[in-house]
């Protein structure tokens, strides 16, 4: 059994360092932007069901979660699986999730408030799942800022991953956004709820636990 | 203003493509990452058992020049949470749902209480169709041809006393019938004030587009209150009780603060989530204003004269 997981793990570890891998995930994270859109121009027979527009929403506002969970999955997979060829993909989700917020944002702007800033300010001042939504939102964009080889020289590594702890923050406020706009259904929301809760008790332990004595 | 030509393909797209969309949609997503929210049941889906149309259905004048929403969007985009919390859920889980034979129980405060067979509901009063404005608490609209008659006419057959000030509803459950049923506590109850459940405007509704009830849409009995968010239009009735108390409501009870007992539509009121100035009208791009009683002032306003609408909500 070991033998077999050992050797799975250097199969896998042969594929993520394979020059082919990373364009092809990097494709792969398109894919539900390329459902949605395939959905809306009805291409191949797909629909969005009777409300494209909260489909449009919903999905890409799931996606986001998706990527998120993705990227701070990468840490402790690599330590657990000792898989440390995962790293390399670790900023392409993270960013890949920006990217799926800011079309899940976008659908807000446009098809759900036409633009109207006054009803978008007014959203932000009295409904809170906006508020924390777009507070989760602002906590992303210095980590994307600082997602450069160049930024993290800069902040010196240590520095950057302090920084950089930021997404645990963002993420709880997205998945607390995702909380508050539930009917009394979406039994997802405890799903990532719990995938949260599992990584950051975990990336936590690692980092604050005691110190072995001498 | 801003049309796409995109939101029209529900119309056009064969029923036999629409049925494969999830599992096309479910086989792509889980090539991207293993987190897929597609489940084990929507890779099956069943049509609905076909209906035969309904004969001898009256026109009448309500809604006239209203554009109707496509009955496919009607019949797939359903809240009924005993089938599934998800839209399109009803519409696969409730296709082989019996809803015959079927009868409804009146009792409470009445002279006359009785158990009613469906087919005897059926020729109560003559059938009409009724073009009604419906909108949901979450903001978004359809024009429905319902079929019915006022539900006055159901009511006065088993006399209610001085002391009916409500009306409370139950609808079907059985656990083993809708295994899908989820997120509520069931049966789902509602209730109307007295006055409400009487006025014309109030549908007891056997059918729409011209079929009797689909399963999804609240099969074979359901009734139709425009005026208030959909939430109140409670489907698939077996029990109807007059009542001296306000009852309970199945949403009011899940979130008071959200969900009022009266729940008319009201652009002026917004919860902590909705903002219910605007409305989409499914199929439309853009949105329309909201209007107070979702436009039916004229037939139902003076029922809430003198009455706070904020308090009472």
């Amino acid at each position: 059994m070991l033998a077999f997981l050992q050797k799975c793990a250097r199969f896998t570890r042969k594929i993520l360092t394979n020059r082919w891998t990373k364009p092809v995930v990097f494709i792969g994270c398109l894919i539900p932007l390329a459902a949605e859109a395939a959905g809306w121009f009805a291409w191949l027979g797909q629909d969005l069901g009777g409300n494209p527009i909260e489909d449009l929403t919903h999905e890409t506002g799931e996606w986001v979660l998706k990527f998120l969970m993705a990227s701070l999955a990468v840490t402790p997979l690599r330590k657990l699986l000792r898989i440390p060829e995962l790293i390399h993909y670790r900023r392409m989700l993270g960013l890949f999730a920006f990217f799926y917020t800011v079309v899940h944002l976008y659908t807000y702007v446009w098809m759900d408030k036409f633009f109207d800033l006054d009803a978008i300010f007014h959203d932000l001042a009295y409904h809170p799942y906006i508020t924390i939504g777009t507070f989760s939102f602002v906590l992303l964009l210095p980590l994307v800022i600082t997602s450069t080889r160049g930024w993290i020289i800069r902040l010196h590594g240590r520095w950057w991953r302090r920084l950089h702890r930021l997404v645990y923050a963002a993420v709880f406020l997205g998945v607390f956004h995702y909380y508050l706009v539930m009917r009394a259904d979406e039994s997802d929301v405890w799903m990532y709820a719990a995938i949260f809760g599992a990584i950051f008790l975990l990336r936590a332990y690692t980092v604050w636990r005691p110190p072995a004595r001498a | 203003m801003f049309h796409s030509e995109g939101l029209k393909h529900s119309d056009v797209t064969p029923h036999s493509v629409y049925l494969t969309r999830r599992c096309a949609l479910a086989a792509l997503s889980a090539l991207a990452l293993p987190i897929s929210r597609a489940t084990a049941g929507q890779t099956t889906r069943f049509t609905s058992i076909a209906k035969p149309s309904l004969a001898n259905v009256a026109k009448t004048s309500y809604g006239a020049g209203e554009a109707l929403t496509p009955q496919s969007v009607v019949t797939g985009y359903n809240d009924f949470y005993e089938f599934g919390s998800a839209k399109d859920e009803p519409a696969q889980n409730a296709a082989k749902f019996v809803t015959s034979p079927w009868t409804i129980t009146m009792d409470g405060e009445v002279s006359r209480p009785v158990t009613v067979d469906l087919d005897r509901v059926m020729k109560l009063a003559p059938l009409e169709e009724r073009i009604y404005r419906h909108r949901c608490v979450e903001g978004w609209s359809m024009v429905v041809p319902w079929i019915g008659y006022s539900l006055s006419a159901l009511l006065k057959q088993v006399q209610p006393t001085a002391k009916a000030k409500f009306v409370a509803f139950q609808t079907y459950f059985d656990a083993k019938k809708m295994p899908d049923a989820a997120a509520l506590r069931f049966p789902y109850v509602e209730g109307l004030r007295l006055d409400e459940a009487m006025n014309p405007l109030t549908l007891l509704c056997v059918g729409l587009y011209g079929t009797p009830l689909p399963n999804q849409n609240g099969a074979p009995v359901r009734v139709i209150v425009p005026w208030k968010y959909g939430l109140k239009s409670i489907k698939s009735i077996v029990k109807i009780t007059f009542q001296e108390s306000m009852p309970a409501t199945t949403w009011n009870t899940f979130n008071p603060v959200e969900y009022g007992f009266y729940s008319n539509v009201n652009p002026a009121i917004e919860n902590y989530r909705w903002n219910q100035k605007d409305e989409r009208r499914l199929g439309e791009f853009g949105k329309r204003p909201t209007q107070l009683f979702n436009g039916y002032i004229k037939e139902v306003a003076s029922m809430y004269a003198g009455m706070d609408l904020k308090k009472n909500y």
